[in-house]
């Protein structure tokens, strides 16, 4: 089967930045695939060179085995886009709105579709508004409405829920959750780390313009979670002998163990009791996810990328 | 595929129109307005002591003039400010992401932008009929004139918005460009009434052409021949296609 989308080699500079560095990527039809990165990382850069917005230095790309450059027109034609910039043209409603993006992708009876998509995004009671009236949230939908307009298989959404309240949130996970099901390939860019974990099969990390991890996501997740850090402090006794072994540090009545798991933590605790400790205080280190998860991938990256 | 090519036109098109329609006080009455105020002003101040062409009245001869004028100044405005209207809020990804090609992208600006041209131009003639008799000689050459003239101007619109990065950068493409070349085309005087020196600078100016062979299809008389006239028009039209369709082509400023 035809990979949805395929990146070889993409570079991309912006004078002497290097926005993409030599990326390599394949996602499969029907894969609801997260890219994750930091501000600046290049995912957006990424998005762009698949979409046609933006060039590529060297490199290919094809959207379902379509080259997005020789053979634009069906790329671009299988491909929706939400973009990550809240644009909208103020001259038209959104049912206007919709009708044009419609018309651009060759669709002229595109109503019912339309009325289908309006009602899914909860903006059937604005549908005749003003673009220039909707709130940002609204404006959102509006988008990711104007992405769906021809049924493309393969969806990219670029940090549609970045600056959204909750609850939209929500109705946007649901709304992309059910594309995937009924088939669409979606790509979600966040920022949210457990954005990606609720709905990503797997997940590409990107810094620097390269791809430092690659992984399902359970693998990444499990990974993540051996960096959980407890301290216990011992106000009596001292730390059972039996789990020496697990300590990462120690320092005086201080002691240090990484768990994969939170709920190793009960044992354990147990454990130094029934030793006849005493424990004073505990801290966990909730560590900061995004943080971790780049400090993890950076050690992949020489890894995977020098093989 | 054949029907969704036209689609995609017929759509940018149709938004094209319907962009200018929407707010057809500002972009409709006011320049026809201003048109007329020209012709109230100019004829008034300079009907008793200009006599261009024997038989014509002057303000009978001022009125092609600014009827052209009109056409090519909002022309130029649709398609420039709809371009960089677009790339300044960011919405001109609306266009770029579907597959439209640069053929129905180049299309769907420049008859939008001669309509705009025409509608008004169309509406300054409509009115000034009612105050000054003006003869239609050749209606084929109005026809001509004023389709090239708005083609032109649309074309040179769209390659303006497509290079300026500021709405100050095409401000000043149409205050030292735009506008002098118009004005400085004989819309108010006809070329014969200059010294040579200045007849031979006038030569240079394609809009004069335009004008002196919109202004033959209403008076069968002119400063040149209108069928040199048409070849400038047609080469004019060339050359900025081209150089239009290549910067679509190669997505210069719009796909960086
Ligand atoms: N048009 C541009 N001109 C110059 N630099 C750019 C441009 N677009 C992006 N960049 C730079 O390229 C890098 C990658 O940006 P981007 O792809 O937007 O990252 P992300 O979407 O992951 O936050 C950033 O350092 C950004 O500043
Ligand atoms: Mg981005």
């Amino acid at each position: 089967m035809q990979a949805a989308i395929r990146v070889q080699a993409l570079a991309k500079r912006f004078g002497a930045l290097r926005a993409l560095d030599g990326v390599d990527l394949a996602v499969e039809q029907g894969e609801f695939f997260g890219l994750l990165g930091p501000n600046g990382a290049g995912k957006t850069t990424l998005i762009s060179i698949l979409a046609g917005l933006c060039r590529m230095d060297s490199g290919q790309a094809w959207i379902m085995g379509h080259d997005v450059r020789a053979d634009y027109r069906r790329a671009r034609q299988l491909l929706g886009v939400v973009p990550q910039e809240l644009v909208f043209d103020p001259f038209f409603s959104v049912r206007e709105t919709l009708r044009i993006q419609s018309g651009y992708f060759g669709l002229r009876n595109n109503g019912a579709w339309i009325d289908e998509i309006l009602e899914h995004l909860g903006l059937a009671s604005k549908a005749n508004a003003n673009m220039r009236s909707l709130s940002g949230g609204m404006k959102r939908r509006v988008l990711v409405a104007q992405a769906l307009v021809h049924k493309p298989p393969v969806i990219i959404l670029d940090e549609p829920t970045a600056g959204v309240d909750v609850e939209l949130r929500r109705s946007l996970w649901t709304f992309i959750r059910r594309l995937n099901q009924d088939g669409h390939t979606i790509v979600l860019t966040t920022h949210y780390l457990e954005e990606a974990e609720a709905l990503c099969g797997r997940i590409a990390m990107l810094q620097g313009g390269r791809v430092v991890a690659l992984d399902t996501t359970a693998n990444l997740v499990r990974s993540l979670h051996d960096r959980i850090h407890v301290r216990i402090t011992l106000a009596r006794g001292t730390w059972p002998a039996a789990l020496v072994d697990r300590l990462s540090e120690s320092d005086g009545l201080c002691h240090t163990v990484r768990l994969s798991d939170p709920g190793e933590l009960e044992p354990l605790l147990a454990q130094i009791r029934s030793a006849g400790a005493t424990i004073a205080e505990i801290t966990i280190q909730q560590p900061d996810l995004e943080e971790v998860f780049v400090q993890t991938m950076r050690g992949s990256l020489t890894a995977s990328i020098e093989i | 595929m054949g029907a969704s090519i036209s689609a995609g036109f017929r759509t940018l098109f149709a938004k094209e129109l319907m962009r200018f329609w929407k707010v057809s006080f500002q972009t409709i009455l006011a320049p026809m307005v201003t048109a007329l105020l020209y012709l109230l002003v100019f004829a008034h101040v300079l009907a008793d002591r200009v006599q261009v062409y024997d038989q014509v009245p002057y303000q009978t001869f001022l009125v092609p003039g600014l009827v052209m004028m009109a056409i090519l100044q909002n022309a130029f405005a649709n398609s420039s400010s709809s371009l960089i209207q677009s790339k300044m809020t960011g919405n001109i990804i609306f266009i770029l992401l579907p597959p439209l090609s640069h053929i129905e992208m180049f299309l769907a600006y420049v008859l939008a932008a001669a309509v705009r041209g025409l509608v008004v131009g169309a509406g300054v003639l409509l009115v000034t009929l009612i105050f000054v008799p003006v003869p239609f000689a050749h209606p084929l050459w109005i026809a001509v004139f004023s389709l090239g003239g708005a083609a032109i101007l649309g074309a040179m619109g769209l390659l303006a918005g497509i290079w300026a990065d500021k709405v100050d950068q095409l401000a000043a493409f149409q205050n030292f460009v735009i506008l002098p070349f118009t004005f400085l085309s004989g819309v108010f005087y006809s070329t014969h009434s200059l010294s040579p020196a200045w007849q031979s600078v006038s030569r240079a100016n394609p809009f004069f052409y335009l004008i002196d062979g919109f202004r033959y299809g209403f008076f069968a008389v002119s400063d040149v021949n209108p069928w040199v006239s048409v070849a400038v028009l047609l080469v004019a039209l060339a050359a900025l296609a081209a150089i239009t369709l290549a910067m679509l082509r190669s997505g210069y400023k719009l796909r960086n």
